[in-house]
């Protein structure tokens, strides 16, 4: 469960926050703003009360019951809420990139697209990556909070064989496991960062 | 002799937040000729570079490329070509910039290459021919798979002119190609502008280098606050009795 999460999470809010980076850096003032304010409120509020209400909601408020969405929706509050975190790091990385390249480029009779995505974004990832390690180690952590949402997650997994066996070990598996997890997202990131060392 | 026009400025004018920087700027430049441009910091010479490579949009004049019009005054607001002249105009003219602008993540093989190539302008094979024969001839053989992180300043503004020359443009502007350059390499980066003055290149050069705009140019552009203050010959300019020439170069020479 946790995998599962982590993986969907990454594959929707890393493309979801570049979007929302070019939304936060429109030149239009109004959509500008208005994902300035989903950012602020994605970073300022808890992502656990995020969580329950995405969970809750729907029945609380509209007395629907959508139990059978239940994972769907977590994912869904997870992108949405890393997508901002991401967003900010790729804005961090895209201002970092000098004008200059965006001219020799423009000179050099690239358009918009082949600018961005040849010359720009390139170089944009090799800035960002350690930032997203960092968010995406952050991730993996995260995960273990669907478990105060009933999920068939590890730890209330490893709690459920607790209190049956009366005993910590299983909570030091969990532990264990979550640690074992973020060591091999490390590891791979740091791969990656290596590949991306040839300039 | 009169050869073709290359590049016909009338008029130009451009402000930044209300304060106007060039005021009423016009230069022909003719297949073949190098002019330089000195005058004093701030004067508007990259400015007129940056207009002329349409990187800054102008307020007001006409810009034209070898008889075609990238912009005009029409009734009193500019008006610029429409996107498909804009391209086309876009391949008469190459620009060097002072800080070289190279592409970091690309080798320099690829720094020159790819821009020929997504232009149109050659294949992949031809190209990669065009871009070796470039490095050859402007002494960087060996570095064709290096990034520019590890040459010379000189080396990458060798190269940064060398991706310039591939896209073979009619015209050459330099925004002053040796300022962020160690005393003792603008040598080697001068020695390559000569070469290509003396194969006729059509260039016009932003520069500091007193002697070697002296040298270089077949005419000389002085500006100050905006204006075209005085043009000539070298042998005019430097001989001129006016005296912001005679300060302005003087204090350069000393
Ligand atoms: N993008 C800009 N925004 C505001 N002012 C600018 C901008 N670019 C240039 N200027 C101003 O225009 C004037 C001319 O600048 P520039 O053409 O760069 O001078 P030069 O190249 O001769 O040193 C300067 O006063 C400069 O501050
Ligand atoms: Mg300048």
């Amino acid at each position: 469960m946790s995998v599962e999460i982590f993986l969907l999470t990454l594959l929707f809010s890393l493309p979801l926050g570049l979007l929302v980076a070019f939304g936060r850096m429109s030149k239009k003032k109004i959509l500008s703003a208005v994902v300035k304010f989903y950012i602020a409120i994605m970073r300022g509020t808890p992502l656990m009360l995020q969580l329950i209400v995405v969970y809750f909601a729907p029945y609380y408020i509209f007395g629907l019951n959508l139990s059978g969405f239940r994972v769907p929706a977590i994912i869904i509050a997870f992108s949405v809420n890393y997508a901002a975190y991401f967003a900010e790091i790729y804005r961090g990385g895209i201002e970092a990139i000098p004008k200059g390249q965006y001219e020799a480029a423009q000179v050099l009779g690239y358009n918009k697209a082949q600018t961005f995505f040849r010359i720009i974004f390139p170089q944009v990832i090799k800035i960002i990556t350690p930032s997203v390690t960092n968010e995406t180690i952050t991730l993996v952590k995260d995960t273990s909070l669907a478990f105060v949402l009933a999920q068939a997650e590890m730890f209330t997994i490893a709690k459920q064989i607790a209190a049956k066996e009366a005993s910590v070990g299983p909570l030091m598996v969990a532990g264990v496991f979550y640690f074992v997890f973020n060591y091999v997202v490390a590891f791979v990131m740091e791969r990656i960062e290596k590949k991306l060392d040839y300039y | 002799m009169e050869n073709r026009t290359i590049l016909e400025i009338k008029n130009m004018r451009k402000s930044f937040d209300g304060i106007e920087v060039l005021k009423c700027i016009s230069l022909t430049v003719h297949e073949g000729e190098v002019i330089s441009i000195i005058g004093p910091s701030g004067s508007g010479k990259s400015t007129i570079l940056r207009c002329a490579t349409m990187l800054e949009t102008m307020d007001g004049g006409s810009l034209m490329y070898e008889g075609n019009t990238a912009a005009s005054d029409e009734s009193g607001s500019i008006v610029y070509a429409d996107k498909k002249t804009l391209k086309k105009i876009q391949g008469y003219f190459g620009l060097v910039f002072q800080s070289f602008n190279l592409f970091p993540h690309y080798s320099v093989l690829k720094n020159i290459t790819e821009p020929v190539v997504l232009s149109g302008k050659a294949g992949k094979e031809e190209a990669k021919e065009r871009a070796l024969t470039l490095l050859e001839r402007l002494g960087l053989k060996d570095k064709a798979n290096a990034y520019p992180a590890s040459l010379s300043g000189g080396q990458n503004q060798r190269v940064s002119i060398a991706r310039a020359l591939a896209m073979q443009p009619e015209i050459l502007f330099f925004d002053e190609p040796t300022s962020a350059l160690d005393p003792e390499l603008t040598g080697e980066v001068l020695k390559v502008i000569k070469a290509l003055a003396a194969e006729h290149m059509t260039m016009v050069i932003v520069t500091h280098e007193m002697k070697f705009a002296r040298e270089v140019s077949d005419r000389i552009i002085f500006m100050e606050n905006g204006v075209i203050h005085s043009q000539g010959t070298p042998e005019e300019l430097f001989n001129s009795d006016d005296e912001r020439l005679k300060a302005f170069i003087g204090k350069l020479e000393a």
